[in-house]
């Protein structure tokens, strides 16, 4: 491999500028007509920072995860490293060509056959025509696609689709390996051989950069990592380091968004508290929120309202709408509601429950982390195990096994 | 390996042809890409190259031939006549229609993946340029038929091609690179061709408008590149020097002002598309 870091970043930093949506023109004539009526050129921009002032280094053969909650500029980063976007500010210096899987399969296009396909993205992705030619059985081998070869890839089926671009991808021989989220399909076959090939890329001596919303990914796979927030660098170092200020910020960042008036949402109504009845349970037991919603008569329609649970890696394990049970609430009194999830069991840890009210377009109000509870470390089944028996997936399934 | 250095983009930035030169296969694919996905799932597949431009051809004769009694001059039929002036025509509207929309049709390509952007919009003048060809092959075969032959001025056609493709290719990255930030451009572009159509020497011979009127014909950069054209394939007499000359200065300018207008915009395009 070449002398130096394979990644270098210094000092960078990206900035949006936004206008206010009243301000914000799409078409030509609206733009002409302001700038006629604001002569002075007086736009009032907000400025958004996606990356502040990121500094680090990443050597040859690390597999480095990018990890930070939502909007913490980890897809910024990762368009920058593959020059998608420029930075604002800085300077990255990169060791060799940069692969990106930046969302597999960009680039396929429906209507060509796989072949086709393999040929199109492998020279979107920098390949050369005779470096596919050379690694064609190879690719196809890895996706086992190949008696769909001929096929338009608009029949394949999803799984099919993104095993080959993976494909396609996994076999660029670039110094530095960029993914995001790939492996969040596929079947869990499919999802080992990916792991095994970044591995193995990244014992080549390559780099390999992760962002993943998957933790389990990110430590199975990683040999450092980066933590993001709100577009600083919070961290640079082991995984367990990394995901522990990860977890740490869910339980930060509770009580800032308490006041409804911070809350995104188009504020039309709003929820006034939120509680979970239990806020220590146990695996199996029902959790139980009750919420109040502030009237407003002025509101017309009827509403619903949703809860996103999250567990305390972050991972989104359960939506419940009020529309598929068939619950509505009235705008123009006071509405107290009980929200009751019986299952799945939950796993040890801690919880939060994002709520949310919908009103047709654009929710009215957002709440992220408006209760949180504990689940204690008990086991809800008959039979103890040890920790191997159980400690897989992110829910404990109610299950039993029969003869047949 | 070289380190690559990525830096916050310079106020003037001015395309890299080694870039563009190393995204060739890009090119290549995208051009092979519209091509095959044209004629799939048709019925008449290729014959469709043919029978646009002479459907057209036929019904220019009809209407301004026929209706209209407009003339070809002396010698040469007005079919033969009128397919020549569309033959490059359709290769400019063609090449400014396709080019203009490409970026925000790929937008998922602009947005996901690094390339030199300007192989979008350049890449979408290869399916006009296979229509071109194939049109040229026809209109030798009408040359046959009605027993028309060229002069000697017959091998600077591809000079005269150039032309044309650098001065819509040059229009082409303008508007496509406006058009991420200003979706009016999609509809101004059709009207704005229309309008061309009509207002450039196509249907009729320049030497037919009224002398009131010629110079809105001798500054447009058609009349010159059309004449030209007529030249070359029908032996007809050749455009005054001046406008010869122009009608190279003119579309390298074009082109290379769509060039740097489209690398000012690029940088900001995978955040606006």
């Amino acid at each position: 491999m070449p002398d130096g870091p394979s990644i270098e970043v210094s000092g960078l930093s990206k900035t949006y500028r936004i206008l206010r949506r009243e301000d914000q023109e799409s078409t030509a004539a609206e733009a002409l007509i302001k700038r006629i009526r604001h002569r002075k050129g007086t736009k009032r921009v907000e400025k958004f920072d996606a990356l502040h002032d990121v500094s680090f280094d990443v050597e040859w053969g690390e597999v480095v995860g990018i990890i930070g909650r939502n909007g913490a500029g980890k897809s910024t980063m990762l368009k920058i490293i593959t020059r998608i976007t420029a930075p604002t500010q800085g300077r990255v210096e990169l060791g060799g060509r940069v692969g990106s899987l930046l969302e597999v399969g960009t680039g396929f296009h429906p209507e060509l056959t796989g072949r086709e396909n393999i040929y199109l993205n492998g020279t979107l992705l920098g390949m050369r025509h005779r470096e596919i030619k050379e690694r064609f059985d190879a690719i196809v081998d890895f996706a086992g696609t190949e008696r769909f070869l001929d096929t338009q890839v608009k029949r394949y089926s999803t799984g099919m689709y993104i095993r080959l671009a993976f494909a396609v991808a996994a076999h660029l021989d670039s110094e530095i390996l960029v993914v995001d989220e790939v492996l969040a399909v596929g079947d869990s076959d499919f999802q080992a051989k990916c792991l095994r090939k970044m591995r193995e890329v990244a014992r080549g001596g390559r780099t390999v950069l992760v962002v993943s919303h998957q933790l389990q990914t990110v430590s199975d796979l990683c040999s450092s990592a980066l933590y993001l927030e709100s577009g600083r660098l919070v961290l640079h170092g082991t995984v367990e380091e990394a995901m522990e200020a990860y977890k740490r910020s869910f339980a930060r960042s509770a009580p800032v968004l308490k006041e409804a008036a911070f809350r995104p949402g188009s504020g039309e109504l709003r929820f006034v508290e939120a509680k979970v009845t239990d806020d220590i349970t146990k695996p199996g037991q029902e959790v139980v929120v009750e919420f109040v919603v502030g009237a407003n008569p002025g509101y017309g329609n009827r509403y619903h309202v949703s809860a996103f649970l999250n567990n305390e890696d972050g991972m989104l394990i359960a939506q419940c709408d009020s529309r598929v049970v068939d619950f509505w609430l009235d705008p123009s009194t006071d509405a107290e509601g009980r929200l009751c999830i019986r299952t799945p069991w939950l796993k040890p840890g801690a919880y939060t429950v994002d709520l949310f009210i919908h009103t047709g377009g654009h929710p009215a109000d957002i709440w992220e982390q408006a209760c949180q509870f504990q689940v204690l470390p008990v086991t809800p089944y008959s039979h103890p195990t040890t920790p191997d028996g159980t400690d897989r997936g992110v829910v404990y399934p109610d299950f039993d096994y029969s003869q047949r | 390996m070289a380190r690559i250095v990525i830096t916050p983009p310079g106020r003037f930035s001015f395309p890299k042809i080694s870039h563009l030169w190393e995204g060739r296969e890009v090119l290549y694919r995208f051009g092979a890409r519209d091509v095959t996905l044209r004629y799939r799932q048709t019925l008449l597949g290729v014959v469709w190259v043919i029978l646009q431009p002479l459907l057209t051809a036929l019904v220019f004769t009809l209407v301004f031939n026929r209706v209209a009694n407009l003339h070809a001059p002396k010698g040469v039929p007005y079919l033969v006549f009128v397919f020549t002036g569309l033959l490059a025509w359709n290769l400019f509207s063609d090449m400014i229609g396709r080019a203009s929309g490409s970026l925000v049709s790929n937008r998922d390509l602009v947005s996901k993946v690094f390339f030199p952007r300007m192989l979008v919009p350049l890449a979408t003048g290869y399916s006009s340029l296979v229509d071109y060809g194939v049109s040229v092959v026809f209109l030798a075969i009408l040359m046959i038929i009605f027993g028309v032959a060229p002069g000697l001025a017959l091998v600077l056609i591809p000079v005269w091609t150039l032309m044309v493709v650098l001065l819509a290719s040059g229009a082409g990255l303008a508007a496509a690179s406006l058009q991420v930030r200003y979706r009016d451009v999609a509809y101004v572009i059709p009207f704005a061709l229309m309008f061309l159509l009509y207002a450039s020497p196509i249907a009729y011979s320049s030497t037919a408008v009224p002398s009131k009127y010629q110079i809105f014909y001798d500054i447009n950069p058609l009349t010159w590149l059309l004449a030209e054209f007529r030249w070359s394939f029908l032996n007809e007499a050749a455009p005054p020097a001046w406008q010869i000359v122009l009608s190279i200065v003119v579309p390298v300018t074009v082109f290379a002002v769509g060039a740097l207008i489209f690398e000012q915009l690029e940088r900001s395009f995978a955040d606006l598309i």
